[in-house]
């Protein structure tokens, strides 16, 4: 398990979420924060990455129930709706690069899972 | 001034906009030896950011900055250049700065124009961040919006303004849409896809003025308007140059030659404040090649601006607009209209038909990329068949010049040199040595022709690799898989593939395990290789719920099933309906119901009907012999003992079935992957047709078959199909595929010319013998259930975002507003 780099600021409100081992290997799960849905993904090194579920080219939220894994070495998610690709670590569309979809702060706090309210 | 390693040079740039980043960019790939020392000037309180994408920072909260210079490069934000002393050689700054420079490049840009009507000042435009900040504060709380200009850009801030929540308006004063681009059927499809997302359009109006909380156009006609937004075209920033005495166009823009230099050999003018050939580009893909012209110049080369094509193609709000050459060049017209499916399509060619000269595409672009290549050459074919032909009625007929990327002028003749010279083999290495479709994307078909072709000619087999992780195809992958009996997708691609897999390559593997029998679909990581659709054993509808739908072997179904159905249905608000498949699906289900549902279902003695796998749908039946007065054999009963034989066998792609009880055909089997039909000796056996996108009917492979027979055979021309077909080929294109068609498939299946038949046997039976109710053994595993929630910190909440209204006394999804541009 990697931690990923807390780069924030320390006015950031960390929210706990779930249990790392709540998040399967290389696939989401959605969480509630903030009354906002957040997509959690785990890739098979070890890190968390985290979008916004809504999927931008459907208007559904759905994200987390996307197909993860890699495309020229970057990890990503295909929409499971439409099949668009996004970088899991920006939350830019790779086959749409005019589109982005927001992307969350998150850590690994000891077992806990936390996301970066905004 | 080319660079000598003994001296630098000081390289001012104005304005830090798309354009001055690629500059720079470019500048500090080449100079090795850093001659060129860069200070960029930008008044944006920002440094360079990707202004196509604008609209994604208003409706998603996009960064959209692009990745910083590196640390040689100076870069002051915030800051605005108010004077040039070419004399002198230096600029000054509204913060007091004078910087010197050797080079100076303007990259200005430009600025929206608003029309000087009254009240003006106290509308928005659409071109900064700080805009769409200031619009976004204005727009809170507020009612109604109109756009000024129903252009492309105009057309986008509409949509933008209308996901702000307001009732929006669009005011054109030329007679239709995008006039610009398109023609008067174009724009008026354009207009009625656009009215249908509930924007208004009001074109070939005059705007009279802008009033606090409405728009008056000419006529007296009152819009209401909280936001008034100016999107009604651009005027180059060529202030600077204009008091610097440097030649500026009658309507604007920095002259330069066709190497981007003005009158002043120090300095350059490069993207949308740059007048280049007579013409001010507004659109990206120009300002970047202005960009690489003059890096390439800084260091002694010779590099062009050759003029850029000004064709478009944009998914505008869900709709495909395309518009390519000149589709207003005085000649000959092809047009063809679709009203039912919203498309337009229009070709202009010579008046010998010999020249394509340019088009229009709405509502369906596909056909985009080959035909702006052949914009200005020969028609490679007869123009329906370019319009509705996809690339392979083009890419043959291309010289060496013609353009095939315009986002970054890539010509057929460099990709083809690239190839050769480079011994490229694959598309991502083309686009990366080429830049050919790193841009907008949507000539990459065109690409990935061309290389096929030229490996063809090479002798060199085109790739037939699956996707980026595999190099082979799906039978292959089913072979090493059954040969060197691997059980997981970490397995095999650690044996034969790279990467971590992704939506192309991890459901056919996991349709190549299921197929092999290799354990429940949602064990181990093999849950994270399926499909939603597979994941959760239900098919996701449009608003992110599930249908369900229970297995009806032979579309035949007891009154006490149908009952529990209808209140299963009922006790969830779940919308119902008779399927094409002879059967009912249930609409609406939101994951947490589904173990539920399923509960009720399985405890009823219903099963999955595996309505979202690849893999056996329906074996669809007509009522046969036992009712019907002509009927010679028992269809029903022959239709259900097929279904479950065949239930939960996952393939390539789905597979359809029925069986009609004589030569009349109620069940349609002739289109089916496999048909069967009584005779009254036995069964003929059809293989191969389709309904469908592309229907075709099935071929007779035998007849006169005793039962036993019958299932022989079908066992085997199924396991052959799982082995041999490619991804998502249905047993049609496949049998279309194959060496010697349905004669050698005949032979395979009944003469066992492969010796294969005994394995395709024992594959079957151990099929038939494995078989579980997928839903049933989901309902028993905890650890299968886990993933039944809407949200992993609150299992007990339903998703909000799912609403429903009613409609003819059911549910209906409530969709939500698309956001993306
Ligand atoms: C529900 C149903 C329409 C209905 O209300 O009647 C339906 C619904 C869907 N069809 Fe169908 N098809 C349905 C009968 C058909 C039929 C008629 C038939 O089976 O006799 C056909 C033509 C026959 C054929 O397939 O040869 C049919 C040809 C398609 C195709 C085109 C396949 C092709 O080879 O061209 C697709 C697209 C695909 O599979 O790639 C498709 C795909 C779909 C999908 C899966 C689209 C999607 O991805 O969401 C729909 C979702 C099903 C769901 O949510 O439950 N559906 N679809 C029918 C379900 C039958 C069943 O009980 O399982
Ligand atoms: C909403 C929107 C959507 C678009 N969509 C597309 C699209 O889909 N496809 C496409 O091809 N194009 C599109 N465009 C056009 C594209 O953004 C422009 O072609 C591109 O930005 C031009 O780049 P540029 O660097 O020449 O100018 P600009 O992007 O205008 O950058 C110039 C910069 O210079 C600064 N500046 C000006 N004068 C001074 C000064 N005196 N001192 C300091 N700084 C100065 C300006 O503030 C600005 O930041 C779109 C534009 C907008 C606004
Ligand atoms: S034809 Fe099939 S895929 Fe198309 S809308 Fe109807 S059900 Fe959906
Ligand atoms: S034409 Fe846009 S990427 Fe090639």
């Amino acid at each position: 398990m990697t931690q990923v780099l807390d780069l924030a600021p320390v006015s950031v409100r960390w929210q706990d979420v779930c249990d790392y081992d709540d998040l399967p290997p290389e696939d989401g799960v959605c969480a509630l924060v903030g009354g906002e849905q957040v997509a959690l993904f785990r890739t098979h090194d070890g890190r968390v990455h985290a979008l916004s579920n809504l999927d931008p080219f459907s208007g559904a939220y759905v994200l987390a129930r996307g197909i993860v894994g890699s495309r020229g070495g970057v990890p990503t998610v295909a929409s499971p709706m439409y099949k668009q690709v996004f970088d899991l670590t920006t939350g830019r569309c790779l086959d749409d690069p005019a589109v982005r979809v927001p992307v969350y702060r998150v850590r690994v706090s000891g077992t806990r899972v936390e996301v970066a309210r905004t | 001034m080319p660079p000598t390693p003994t001296k630098t040079g000081h390289l001012v740039v104005i304005g830090h906009g798309p354009a001055a980043h690629r500059l720079i960019e470019a500048v500090r790939e080449r100079d090795t030896e850093d001659y060129w020392q860069i200070t960029v000037v930008g008044e944006e309180p920002r440094p360079a950011y990707d202004r196509v994408a604008l609209t994604s920072y208003l409706t998603d909260g996009a960064d959209l900055g692009y990745p910083a210079h590196d640390d040689a490069v100076r870069v002051r934000t915030g800051e605005r250049v108010t004077a040039i002393d070419r004399a002198g050689r230096t600029v000054t700054t509204d913060a007091g700065e004078t910087l010197g420079y050797d080079t100076l490049v303007l990259a200005t840009g430009s600025v929206p124009f608003v029309p000087p009507v009254p009240g003006a000042g106290t509308a928005f435009v659409y071109r900064t961040i700080d805009d769409l900040d200031a619009l976004r504060a204005r727009a809170a709380g507020r009612a109604s919006g109109v756009v000024v200009g129903g252009g492309l850009l105009g057309l986008e801030a509409a949509r933008a303004l209308q996901g702000l929540g307001l009732e929006t308006h669009i005011v054109e004063m030329a007679p239709w849409l995008m006039a610009r681009q398109l023609d008067e059927g174009g724009g008026a499809m354009l207009r009625r896809h656009i009215e249908a997302l509930g924007l208004r359009v009001h074109t070939g109006v005059m705007l009279d003025r802008v009033e606090a909380d409405a728009v008056r156009l000419a006529g007296d006609t009152v819009l209401p308007a909280d936001v008034v937004v100016f999107s009604a075209g651009i005027r180059p920033r060529d202030e600077l140059a204009r008091a610097a005495g440097l030649e500026v166009g009658e309507r604007g823009g920095v002259v330069v030659d066709d190497a981007c230099r003005t009158g002043d050999p120090r300095i350059y003018a490069i993207g949308e404040c740059a007048l280049v050939g007579g013409q001010v580009y507004g659109l990206v893909g120009p300002c970047l090649s202005m960009a690489e012209v003059v890096a390439d110049a800084l260091f002694g080369g010779a590099a062009r601006f050759a003029g850029a094509d000004t064709s478009t193609q944009l998914k505008l709000m869900g709709v495909d607009v395309a518009s390519f050459g000149d589709p207003s060049a005085d000649a000959l017209n092809v047009s063809y209209t679709d009203p039912v499916a919203g498309t337009y399509k229009r070709l202009v060619v010579s008046d010998d038909a010999g020249t394509l000269l340019g088009g229009v595409l709405v509502g369906d672009a596909s056909a985009y990329p080959t035909l702006r290549a052949c914009v200005g050459a020969s028609l490679p074919a007869a123009p329906d068949r370019l319009l509705f032909g996809g690339t392979e009625a083009v890419a043959g007929a291309m010289t060496e010049e013609t353009m095939v990327c315009s986002c970054n002028g890539v010509s057929a003749g460099t990709i083809r040199s690239a190839i050769a010279d480079g011994g490229l083999t694959d598309l991502p290495t083309v686009k990366a040595c080429t830049r050919a479709g790193t841009g907008c994307g949507s000539c990459v078909p065109l690409v990935k022709r061309i290389l096929d072709e030229e490996l063809t000619s090479a002798g060199i087999p085109v790739s037939r690799a699956l996707c980026e992780h595999f190099d082979h195809t799906r039978a292959e992958l089913f072979d090493i898989v059954r040969v060197r009996g691997i059980t997981t997708f970490s397995g095999l691609i650690a044996e034969c593939g790279r990467g971590r897999g992704c939506d192309i390559c991890k459901p056919v593997v996991a349709s190549i395990l299921a197929s092999l029998g290799t354990g429940h679909i949602l064990d181990g990581e093999r849950a994270g290789l399926q499909d939603t659709n597979d994941q959760f054993l239900a098919n996701m509808q449009k608003n992110g719920t599930y249908s369900v739908v229970p297995r009806v072997p032979g579309g035949e179904i007891t009154p006490e099933k149908l009952i529990v159905i209808g209140e299963v249905a009922r006790d969830f608000g779940l919308y119902t309906k008779i399927t094409g498949g002879q059967r009912i699906d249930m609409f609406g289900a939101r994951v947490e119901q589904l173990p539920q549902i399923w509960k009720r279902l399985t405890e009823a003695g219903f099963e999955s009907g595996h309505a979202y796998g690849k893999a056996l749908r329906t074996v669809k039946s007509c009522v046969g012999s036992t009712w019907c007065r002509y009927g010679v054999q028992d269809s029903v009963g022959l239709a259900i003992r097929l279904e479950l034989r065949y239930r939960g066998l996952r393939a390539p792609h789905k597979i359809k079935s029925a069986v009609s009880g004589c030569a009349r055909e109620c069940a349609e089997a002739q289109s089916k992957d496999f048909g069967v039909i009584a005779t009254e000796k036995g069964w003929n056996l059809y293989v191969a047709g389709n309904g469908g996108m592309r229907p075709r009917h099935a071929d007779l492979f035998a007849t006169d078959l005793d039962t036993d027979t019958l299932i022989r055979y079908i066992d085997r021309f199924l396991m052959f199909y799982i082995r041999t077909a490619d991804r998502l080929q249905r047993t049609a294109s496949w049998l279309e595929s194959l060496d010697g068609g349905i004669e050698y498939l005949r032979d395979v299946i009944v003469a066992d010319r492969l010796g294969i038949c005994d394995s395709l046997d024992a594959a079957m039976a151990r099929h038939v013998e494995d078989y579980t109710d997928e839903w049933r053994a989901t309902l028993e595993d905890p650890e299968r259930l886990r993933r039944f929630v809407s949200f992993v910190n609150a299992p007990g909440t339903p998703d909000p975002s799912i609403v429903f209204e009613p409609e003819r006394d059911q549910i209906k999804p409530v969709i939500p507003e698309v956001v993306s541009r």
